[in-house]
């Protein structure tokens, strides 16, 4: 049995010890259950079912299968890292680590619910904690950090307001026969109750509450602004993982429960992706702060996600699962080593930074290996994923699949023009007092790399996880079916 | 009918007149020194009376009385608890204000009982002429009540507007009953129900929208609201914390009482409904969106408590149980939320003489505490999980788009997002404000009970809602059978 995790929240200077020993505890716990998942049983195991609120039908269902494990394992590494990035954290330590455990424990909880109501109480958990941590931790260069901490929120409440309406109407949906229920399996099982006009409808307010989420064009903007005003750990949190919640929720609700409104929507979605992919490749080319730079290129990378997800065939949800898996590590990762970096030298201004290599070697092998990562290296799990998604997508939407793969070349120039004007070039004497990253601040680097460069390598530990999980789930079976379906599309 | 004893079914109503009487003459006789023990005093005897009536929610007899005129269903009942609470909760909060008026404490804890009196006689009339009386007794001691601090201009400038808008809309609401009485030949809701009949006349239809006026009042409907913000500023703090949760939620009671008995009839509902519907949206609208750039807390929790009627008048637009329900749910969260936030205004208010937003600066290092319930109470208030408001506004909208309205529910939780907005500026300024120059101040004693309790309770419905989402469903159902 996997319980959540209820971290401690004990005050005293230990704080820290105590957040990362909390951390810890519960990243082994993943592991473990990652470990030990039975790939021959499939579906849902470590179940925990608890009646919550009979009269609404609400259980408190806990559980994993192979879509949800590796995102409940991804949550724990960044989790894990996040504190330590966080390692030097002087200002209200007690308050900042609550907070970051509490988003934490929603993130996960959000990853493990089997009961939709559940699910989105996990998820609107972590909105505030955000909020307060981004107003007081934050940092304001170019937006003030209070415009940024409320542009985040207000984005995000607004999507899941939509969400909200499109879940109740799926719950009174699905209730009609007089046996109300909030459990996933449950409501995919009641197809037959779901018109395909309402479908579209519901769809259609989820697209919009997870897409606001997910960074999906043209609700991405709060994506870029947030992260350059949000604490690194947030930062880190927000791109890595919560983000990816997004992603999950559309293939849990979207596409698990209403397929004929995600067949409807899916020609949109693809196009939408494309945008996000090509469009935030090209601003993220003008960014001259390190954060912009990286806030887009994470919009550009949810584009793959997206397109994936609009293929609708197993092939290409395998490879949107590992790449929500592959750039969680990776954003994680440049987001501690930008923050280190802006702890150290106070600016994240690119034109102003360069030749840190020679000052600071480890922390410029961290960044050089995330932003291999980012532009899909051969070796690194992204590239695993990404040849994976095109894969599925190619014949389906052969030009905006094209499209996508042009996207790769434009990431690549601004990766590798980012990585050279900071790291490299001639050795700046202003950065001579710079000490390179030591200690506990070397932990997200470890533990990040090694995952990115393990699962690379060895692809079949996570993809075949999360095989398994498409088709022990039932999705791929429901993909089968939609494939099926003639309807008319959006276009 | 059953055979029961009047005595029984009627002791919180013959308790809380004797307490108020008793309050009355022991703040007369006992000597200024002794006077604070008046508080305690008065925690401990409502705390009895609420023990009696929440025994007699689960196990007393149900019965109507009076050929009608009283009923005492757990409908009834379970408002008793939410007003019982209410005033419990004002007193606890309210010791460290009463020190403004030493002279005349015995007094307001009188007018306290007496309110809350008027209150329980409206949760139970069964008919115009007794509801009408109940609504009066607690009018007239908010009167006094508002204009409690007498050498405060503007708490009396406010007690007059209370007074001269409190009586416009009395009378009107009067001539609503006197038309029906007219149309009808009764006051009673359910023989008013068969004689008002099918067709909608234009007599009964003014009569309708009277009484609706009347009522709209109390709960500061759009359009009906203008007097709640200036009134609320002046009023002693817990007062205003009494008037917007346990005045709103009595003639709530009213009208859930008055429409689903009442107006049921076919031609009404058409008309009626559609009127509703508009008036809900309007005030949630009008509701959040003005409270958007108020300055004084105070304000800024009555527009907040006209949005959040809005919010339950949707539940009533429902006509059902599963709409009674959440009414009746959302009311008693609304009473934690709402005393859990004004605890904290009066809290300063006390300490620091103010009610502007910008003197909470700080106050997450000045009182921990304070900024922490504050942020709990409003976040309930704007329905963020896992804090009581959001399985509340669940119940409430889930009941509505049951029935079709999908319109309506749509604006309510884009609203209710609107709302974050606001509320959110007030813990920025909590938390960011740097509050230099501003004392420390913590809290103690029953205040810190009152915070405490209302946190917890808020939170607690909000992960585990089950038993009150029972009790609720319970009164709902003793209402619509």
């Amino acid at each position: 049995m996997l319980m959540i995790v209820f971290l401690p929240k004990d005050e005293g200077k230990t704080i820290k010890i105590v957040a990362a020993i909390g951390t810890f505890v519960s990243l082994v716990l993943s592991l473990y259950a990652f470990l030990t998942y039975n790939q021959a049983l499939g579906g849902m195991q470590f179940n925990v079912t608890i009646p919550w609120i009979p009269d609404l039908g609400v259980t408190l269902a806990l559980g994993v299968d192979g879509i949800s494990l590796p995102m409940l394992l991804l949550t724990n590494i960044i989790g894990f890292s996040s504190i330590y990035a966080s390692w030097n954290m002087e200002l209200r330590p007690k308050e900042f680590f609550i907070l970051l455990l509490i988003l934490i424990t929603g993130v996960m909880g959000t990853f493990i619910a089997r009961d939709l109501f559940i699910f989105f109480l996990f998820y609107e958990i972590v909105v505030i904690p955000i909020y307060i941590m981004v107003i007081i931790w934050g940092s304001s260069k170019r937006v003030t950090k209070e415009y940024a901490g409320m542009k985040l929120t207000i984005y995000l409440l607004i999507g899941s307001a939509f969400l909200l309406v499109g879940l109740i109407a799926l719950y009174l949906a699905a209730g009609k026969n007089g046996n109300p229920t909030f459990m996933f399996d449950q409501l995919a099982a009641r197809q037959d109750l779901y018109s395909p006009a309402f479908q579209k409808v519901a769809f259609g307010l989820m697209l919009f509450g997870f897409g606001s989420l997910i960074s999906m064009f043209p609700f991405h903007s709060w994506s870029p602004d947030g992260y350059a005003g949000a604490p690194t750990a947030v930062s880190m949190i927000h791109a890595g993982v919560l983000k990816k919640i997004g992603g999950y929720g559309l293939i849990r609700l979207g596409i698990m429960v209403l397929p004929l409104g995600a067949k409807f929507w899916a020609p949109l979605i693809a196009v939408l992706a494309i945008c996000n992919v090509l469009y935030a490749a090209f601003i993220a080319l003008a960014q001259k702060d390190l954060k912009y730079v990286i806030g887009y290129s994470s919009v550009s990378h949810m584009g793959y996600v997206l397109i994936a997800l609009a293929a609708l065939n197993p092939t290409a949800m395998t490879g949107a699962i590992a790449m929500m898996f592959a750039h969680g590590v990776m954003s994680a990762l440049i987001f501690s080593m930008i923050g280190f970096i802006y702890e150290k030298t106070h600016t994240r201004n690119i034109a102003e930074l360069g030749g840190l290599a020679h000052q600071m070697p480890r922390l410029a092998i961290g960044l050089l290996l995330a932003g291999m990562a980012s532009l899909g290296l051969p070796s690194t799990v992204n590239f695993i994923s990404e040849f994976t998604i095109f894969m599925g997508t190619i014949h389906v939407f052969p030009a905006l699949a094209m499209l996508g793969i042009f996207g790769i070349i434009f990431t690549a120039v601004y990766i590798l023009r980012m990585i050279a004007n900071v790291l490299f070039g001639p050795r700046r004497p202003e950065w001579d007092h710079l000490t390179d990253i030591r200690g506990a601040e070397l932990v997200p680097l470890v533990v990040c790399v090694f995952v990115i460069f393990i699962a690379g390598i060895f692809p079949n530990i996570l993809m075949g996880l999360i095989n398994n999980g498409v088709y022990s789930s039932g999705l791929a079976k429901v993909l089968e079916t939609v494939s099926q379906v003639k309807m008319g599309g959006l276009f | 009918m059953v055979n029961f004893n009047f005595a029984t079914v009627l002791t919180p109503e013959i308790a809380m007149a004797a307490l108020a009487l008793i309050l009355l003459a022991i703040g007369l006789l006992i000597p200024p020194g002794a006077r604070k023990g008046m508080m305690p005093l008065t925690v401990f005897s409502l705390l009895g009376v609420l023990g009696y009536t929440l025994f007699d929610f689960f196990y007393g007899s149900k019965a109507s009385f009076l050929s009608g005129m009283y009923l005492h269903d757990q409908f009834a009942v379970y408002f008793k608890v939410l007003f019982l609470l209410a005033a419990l909760l004002v007193v606890l909060s309210s010791g460290g204000y009463v020190q403004k008026f030493a002279e005349h404490r015995g007094e307001f804890y009188s007018l306290i009982m007496a309110a809350t009196l008027g209150m329980m006689i409206m949760a139970g009339a069964g008919e115009l002429i007794t509801m009408y009386v109940g609504l009066e007794l607690m009018t007239i001691s908010f009167y006094i009540l508002v204009a409690y601090l007498a050498d405060n201009a503007r708490s009396s400038e406010a007690g007059i507007k209370y007074l001269v808008l409190g009586a416009t809309s009395s009378a009107i609401l009067l001539y609503g009953i006197s038309l029906i009485y007219g149309l009808t030949g009764s006051t009673q809701y359910t023989e008013i129900a068969s004689g008002i009949g099918g067709n909608l006349t234009p007599a009964s239809f003014l009569a309708t929208v009277f009484l609706l006026a009347g009522l709209g009042f109390k709960i500061s409907l759009v359009p009906f609201h203008l007097w709640a913000p200036d009134i609320y500023e002046g009023a002693p703090t817990p007062v205003t914390a009494f008037l917007a949760v346990a005045s709103k939620a009595a003639a709530f009671a009213v009208l859930i009482r008055v429409y689903l008995l009442m107006m049921n009839s076919q031609a009404f509902s058409a008309t009626g409904q559609t009127l509703l519907v508009v008036l809900a949206s309007l005030t949630m609208i009008i509701g959040n969106l003005v409270a958007i750039p108020q300055t004084n807390i105070k304000r800024l929790l009555a527009y907040s408590s006209i949005a959040q009627a809005g919010y339950l008048m949707v539940g009533i637009i429902a006509v059902s149980v599963a709409g009674v329900k959440g009414v009746l749910f959302y009311a008693m969260i609304y009473v934690f939320a709402n005393m859990g936030a004004f605890a904290v205004a009066t809290h300063v208010a006390e300490k620091q003489g103010s009610d502007d937003i910008k003197d909470f600066a700080g106050l997450i290092r000045r009182s921990p505490l304070a900024a922490v319930v504050m942020t709990a109470s409003l976040l309930s208030l704007a329905g963020i999980p896992p804090l009581a408001g959001f399985v509340g506004k669940f119940y409430l909208f889930s009941a509505v788009m049951d029935q079709g309205y999908t319109a309506i529910a749509y604006i309510g939780f884009v609203m209710s997002m609107v709302s974050v907005y606001y509320y959110l500026s007030v813990v920025k300024v909590m938390f960011l404000g740097e509050g230099e120059g501003l004392p420390d101040i913590p809290v103690q004693g029953a205040m810190k009970f009152s915070m405490l309790f209302t946190m917890i309770i808020t939170l607690a419905i909000g992960i585990y809602p089950t038993p009150l989402a029972q009790m609720a469903f319970a009164a709902a159902q003793s209402l619509i059978k």
